[in-house]
């Protein structure tokens, strides 16, 4: 079985790994881990780009066939990342929003309400809306309803890389939604990607885990198969659940 | 609510003894802990846990790592006024000292605001000393409000202020705070704060708190070691940035370890942290609050600090100058308020934390 191109807002992504740029050991690594990996989408902070000085610009490290994902990060109000997201656009960065508020800077769990607002402005702007946020289905089917282009719940709390904790809210986001399903932060080691594609996500994305590897592009690479892998086992049909939907050559056929 | 209804607690609290009963196995238990409680922390800051260096080290490199990456934030420090009207007996700047006091001009600001930002350097912290006739918030506001035009983030470090007026400089452009206790112990405090408005230890200990009600983004906090005992210090400040950071949820709060210069100026520290001590004191902060920003600055040498960057450091200052501004052509900057033992330059300071295999970050906020 082949499978197909992951869309959103138009674009078509046939490596379903989406990765960042922060906290590498030096920013060369960013286009060796792109290379590596294969991903086709990196996020990246608008208010960490340093642009116009001296200084190294982390946009001057991402190849120009990769789509840049510019991100609200350290924005606490809808209004603080509809602002982010407009200057993003205007400085040439594209279309598409990683919509991140965050008011807890503790456990730096997402603000839900600010992010579905942030979402609706966004969207009849016409942005390719991409919002971060705690996986409630209720609030899912309100930010499709705003025109959001995937819903990014967190698996786990940013950094901590303790994998899919939030598993079986994740589920119900999966099962019900009708824009792809990225599974985003918390995400510590490969098999947790991989974990994530075989139960049906539609693509994760991977910071941290990568950026502080000892060797990102390797690691970049073990996560694009993870991924692979994960997505092809879900198309493939896990084992309990093609058990009961291959009805072709029933075991107690000769019964009858 | 207040970080003093903690130290309460502490009151009577006999520290030689609780640390010198801490056990290996009492060691053991708390550093194979994710969520260390306050008296693990304790243990971690023992003679006894000295043993355990080499473990904490390596659990502090890793949480270090999994939360800040491979990366150390940079920033540089700008002294606008060395006048003041207190007492500090170990600063360079306290009123009793007979040294040129010099305030720069909006003019001369923006002069030592252009050198820095041809360095690179895009987060800045703004000082000064702590005399409100001659440094009133409103010339504060106009600073900060012509740095801002030149830095992407620009901190505070100055004499404590109400709410209002924290807001006041908040809404002109800072967005973050640093306030030093300088020592925890509140005997020591007025021992070595002898006159001024600095005198008052409970005004300077809410601070932090009224920083973080008033907005700041983040809130940095940290003892002065050398003028209280060494180890209960560190324990203080680490239960106060815990304390911040549980009641301040929108807050960011990190801590520093200034340490003071055995023989700096006139004063003679009556307590030490020798380079061993320093070391397990960071790591001991990292394993307590995995998350809190560690900041060291260039009173630090450039070998120890170089080799911080694997030991829980996450914001280092470079190219620093602690005298009245400094940066421009032809400054006379007056005596510095402490005297620095990190000279190297900003891309010297860089090149160390690329050596170390570590991204020296310019920028990472941005008010937008």
């Amino acid at each position: 079985m082949q499978d197909e191109q992951l869309l959103i807002g138009g674009h078509g992504f046939a490596n379903r790994l989406f990765t960042g740029t922060g906290k590498f050991a030096a920013k060369d690594w960013i286009p060796r881990m792109l290379a590596a990996s294969g991903s086709e989408m990196i996020t990246v902070a608008l208010r960490r780009i340093d642009s116009g000085g001296a200084n190294q610009n982390i946009l001057d490290f991402i190849p120009k066939d990769v789509v840049l994902l510019p991100n609200t990060s350290g924005a606490r109000t809808a209004e603080e990342a509809v602002r982010i997201a407009r200057i993003a656009r205007e400085a040439g960065c594209g279309n598409f929003i990683k919509i991140e508020v965050i008011t807890d800077m503790k456990y730096l769990m997402p603000d839900n309400y600010e992010t579905l607002r942030a979402t609706e402005i966004l969207a009849r702007e016409d942005f390719i809306v991409l919002p971060y946020v705690l996986p409630d289905l209720t609030l899912a089917k309100k930010l499709e309803e705003a025109g959001a282009a995937a819903i990014m719940p967190l698996g786990a709390p940013i950094g901590s890389n303790r994998g899919l904790e939030t598993k079986s809210l994740i589920e119900l986001l999966i099962e019900n939604c009708k824009v792809p399903v990225i599974v985003d932060a918390g995400i510590g080691r490969p098999s947790h990607a991989a974990e994530a594609m075989e139960m049906g996500a539609d693509a994760v994305l991977v910071n941290t885990a990568i950026a502080v590897a000892e060797d990102p592009a390797m690691m970049g690479h073990a996560f694009s198969l993870a991924v692979e892998a994960g997505r092809l086992a879900y198309l493939a049909k896990i084992g309990e659940e093609s058990a009961t939907a291959q009805a072709s050559s029933p075991l107690t056929g000769f019964l009858d | 609510m207040s970080f003093y209804d903690e130290l309460e607690r502490y009151r009577d609290f006999d520290f030689q003894s609780s640390f010198s009963a801490v056990t290996p196995a009492r060691v053991e238990a708390a550093l194979a802990k994710e969520k260390l409680s306050e008296n693990d922390f304790l243990a971690l800051l023992s003679p006894t846990a000295s043993a355990y260096l080499e473990q904490m080290a390596r659990k502090a490199n890793r949480l270090t790592s999994q939360y800040f990456g491979h990366t150390i934030q940079l920033f540089i420090p700008l002294y606008i006024s060395n006048y003041c009207a207190n007492e500090c007996v170990y600063c360079g700047f306290h009123r009793g000292n007979d040294i040129r006091r010099k305030k720069l001009s909006l003019a001369e600001v923006e002069v030592e605001a252009k050198a820095i930002a041809d360095t690179g350097m895009r987060h800045l912290l703004l000082l000064t000393g702590e005399a409100p006739a001659i440094t009133p918030i409103d010339y504060l506001e106009d600073v900060v409000r012509l740095l801002k035009k030149h830095f992407a983030s620009v901190a505070i470090e100055i004499f404590p202020l109400d709410v209002e007026d924290y807001q006041r400089l908040q809404v002109a452009g800072v967005d973050a705070l640093t306030l030093y206790q300088e020592v925890y112990d509140e005997d020591r405090y007025g021992l070595v704060h002898r006159a001024g408005r600095k005198t008052d230890y409970r005004y300077r200990l809410d601070a932090p708190e009224r920083g973080a009600k008033a907005g700041f983004r983040m809130v940095n906090v940290g003892p002065l070691l050398g003028l209280g005992e060494v180890r209960s210090e560190v324990f203080f400040s680490g239960l106060h940035a815990k304390y911040l950071d549980d009641s301040f949820l929108q807050t960011e709060i990190s801590l520093s370890l200034p340490r003071m210069n055995p023989a700096e100026g006139n004063y003679h520290a009556e307590f030490e942290a020798d380079d061993r001590s320093f070391v397990q004191f960071m790591t001991a902060l990292r394993c307590f609050l995995p998350r809190a920003g560690i900041t060291v600055s260039t009173r630090e040498s450039p070998a120890l600090r170089d080799k911080l960057i694997r030991l829980g450091a996450t914001r280092f200052s470079a190219g620093s100058c602690t005298g009245v501004g400094g940066y421009g052509e032809r400054q006379e900057t007056g005596t510095p308020q402490f005297e620095i033992s990190d000279e190297r330059s900003v891309d010297e300071v860089v090149e160390a934390i690329r050596d170390a295999g570590y991204q020296p970050v310019y920028k990472d906020w941005d008010t937008i």
